[in-house]
């Protein structure tokens, strides 16, 4: 059967219970249902920096590999990082915006900005060659005030192999 | 475009427009995010102007700088521009510039609030159910914070463990991140986007009330050389000036204490770094000196908006790298199911889709009585009389 059109994988909203497939079903879509939902909280252990912890969960073993998860977490962890260091550059643009009465932001993005959309490329980048392969998706942690990595897994319903 | 079909085609899922999820609530013009935040907030101009739901005393501050100003500017200045320097009004008019710059962009800003944990993160928290009954979670949990051990409570509101230095905000029923206080004068919470904002509106308002004081002060004296200074004193309430400026000028220095030694005032209300509590007590949040402190606070990162204010539109823009047509949306927290205490504030009608109609205050259900102000302003500044127009 020949889909008509591709998307992006994308997150079920939380309002459609699994019973919504069926419906779906009447636009000859197939839907896979919300298995289980994976949190990954975040690491407090050097303050209220942006971090997440790098245990990986159990419930994601039989999908994917621990170095993989690792690697995302860490990236993510380390791009936090560089979005709220605080050195010379990020000194200067806080004087400069003070200067101007903040109204420089009217015509450029904060540095912090620019690192989100990129942590949000990342993401989505992640997600199209890892993850959703595995019946996966990551959200970025912007959508949950980066309190976690909210990690869906979706019913393995694939004919073909895995990968 | 098709290579990229390829990887997906194992696993043929679909977009889920929160839209067409509901097929009877099909509508035309995209449902604003911000709408939807549960919470005791207002809106305006489309989501970019957040404020808390009292505003009154914040139109006070306003009315309170812009008459004093006002007066000053218009029966002192001529008198001091002609008969001392020019500068003086000049100087005048770039604090106040900056005094109502830092005053609405402390009012206006989003202070962090962290989104509400959607059920499912709710219920992964909660724990497994035991007869289809949520067991609430413990009510904190200890972690470890560059040494010093820190309790994060659990929100019942927001059901999620709060990260540190986050606090609920009874008022406006938000958790807020690196919560410092709510501050009516402000008409917001002040928390870890708006405190720089906040400081320095304090701050150039201490200037700006001490330079119009002097000046006031020194207008009385030359007038005095020609009328007596008793009579000229009598037509200026000036000792009641003297009152108010103490109180902002306290408010200025407690707060510049707080950001050297980068605390909260909340932190320092409950003593929590406070070596009284034991030996071993410090705060880990500290940067060791106080210049780093204070850069950190005032010229740091400034951290976007989260969660559901991360943008004014429910559609994600379509993003520039060559990927299927349609962008992932984000999935929409679900209102909170009934277990949850507070009542839910219902969705308000989605607005035209017009360019962003100035001032919408957004339709809310009248909240439940709110409890009593939690005030930890140690001193709440007195109000500012206006200069006496001086014959």
């Amino acid at each position: 059967m020949k889909l008509e059109r591709r998307y992006a994988c994308a997150p079920a909203s939380d309002r459609i219970p699994s019973t919504m497939a069926e419906t779906h079903s009447l636009q000859d879509l197939r839907q896979p249902a919300v298995s289980s939902k994976v949190f990954v909280q975040r690491d407090y252990g050097s303050g209220t920096i942006s971090k997440f912890q790098t245990k990986f969960p159990s419930e994601l073993e039989s999908r994917l590999d621990k170095q993989q998860f690792d690697e995302t977490i860490q990236t993510l962890n380390n791009l936090y990082a560089e979005a709220e260091k605080l050195g010379g550059k990020s000194y200067l643009e806080g004087c400069l915006a003070c200067l101007t009465a903040y109204t420089i932001f009217l015509c450029m993005e904060t540095h912090y900005e620019k690192v989100l959309k990129k942590i949000s490329r990342y993401i989505k980048d992640q997600n199209e060659k890892i993850y959703a392969p595995r019946g996966l998706l990551l959200t970025d942690p912007i959508e949950r005030g980066l309190r976690v990595v909210e990690i869906t897994i979706y019913e393995d319903r694939s004919i073909g192999s895995g990968r | 475009r098709r290579n990229r079909g390829g990887l997906l085609n194992q696993r043929s899922f679909i977009v889920t427009d929160p839209e067409r999820s509901f097929p009877g609530q099909r509508s035309r013009s995209p449902r604003r995010k911000w709408q939807l935040l549960p919470g005791r907030n207002r809106f305006y101009c489309d989501g970019r102007i957040m404020m808390a739901r009292q505003t009154r005393v914040f139109y006070l501050t306003l009315v309170l700088i812009l008459l004093t100003c006002g007066l000053f500017f218009t029966f002192d200045c001529p008198f001091l521009a002609s008969h001392l320097t020019p500068a003086i009004p000049a100087v005048a008019g770039v604090l106040f510039v900056f005094v109502m710059a830092t005053l609405l962009r402390a009012s206006f800003t989003d202070p962090g609030v962290l989104p509400r944990a959607t059920p499912d993160e709710a219920a992964d928290l909660e724990g497994p159910t035991g007869e289809g009954v949520l067991n609430p979670p413990p009510r904190s949990r200890e972690v470890l914070v560059n040494g010093q051990t820190v309790r994060l409570k659990y929100c019942f509101t927001c059901r999620m463990f709060r990260p540190p230095r986050a606090s609920h905000c009874s008022l406006c029923d938000n958790c807020v991140e690196r919560f410092d206080h709510h501050c009516p004068w402000v008409g917001n919470c002040v928390g870890r986007r708006n405190y720089r904002f906040f400081y320095l509106f304090i701050l150039s308002l201490s200037f700006l009330t001490l330079f119009i004081f002097a000046f006031v002060i020194t207008h009385v004296i030359i007038r005095s050389n020609r009328t007596g200074f008793l009579s000229a004193l009598k037509d200026s309430p000036v000792v009641v000036c003297f009152f108010s400026i103490w109180s902002i000028v306290g408010l200025s220095g407690f707060h510049t204490y707080l950001i050297s030694s980068n605390q909260t005032t909340n932190e320092d209300i409950k003593g929590s770094w406070s070596t009284k509590r034991g030996k071993d007590n410090y705060n880990p949040y500290s940067y060791g000196n106080i210049l780093t402190n204070c850069c950190a606070a005032l010229c740091g990162p400034l951290p976007p908006r989260s969660g559901l204010l991360l943008s004014t539109t429910v559609l994600a823009s379509s993003p520039p790298s060559p990927l299927p047509p349609l962008p992932p949306l984000p999935p929409l927290p679900a209102p909170p199911p009934p277990l949850s205490p507070p009542p839910l504030l219902p969705l308000p009608l989605s607005p035209p889709l017009l360019p962003p109609p100035p001032l919408l205050p957004l339709p809310l259900s009248p909240p439940p009585l709110p409890p009593p102000p939690l005030l930890p302003l140690p001193l709440s500044p007195p109000l500012l009389p206006p200069p006496p127009p001086l014959l």
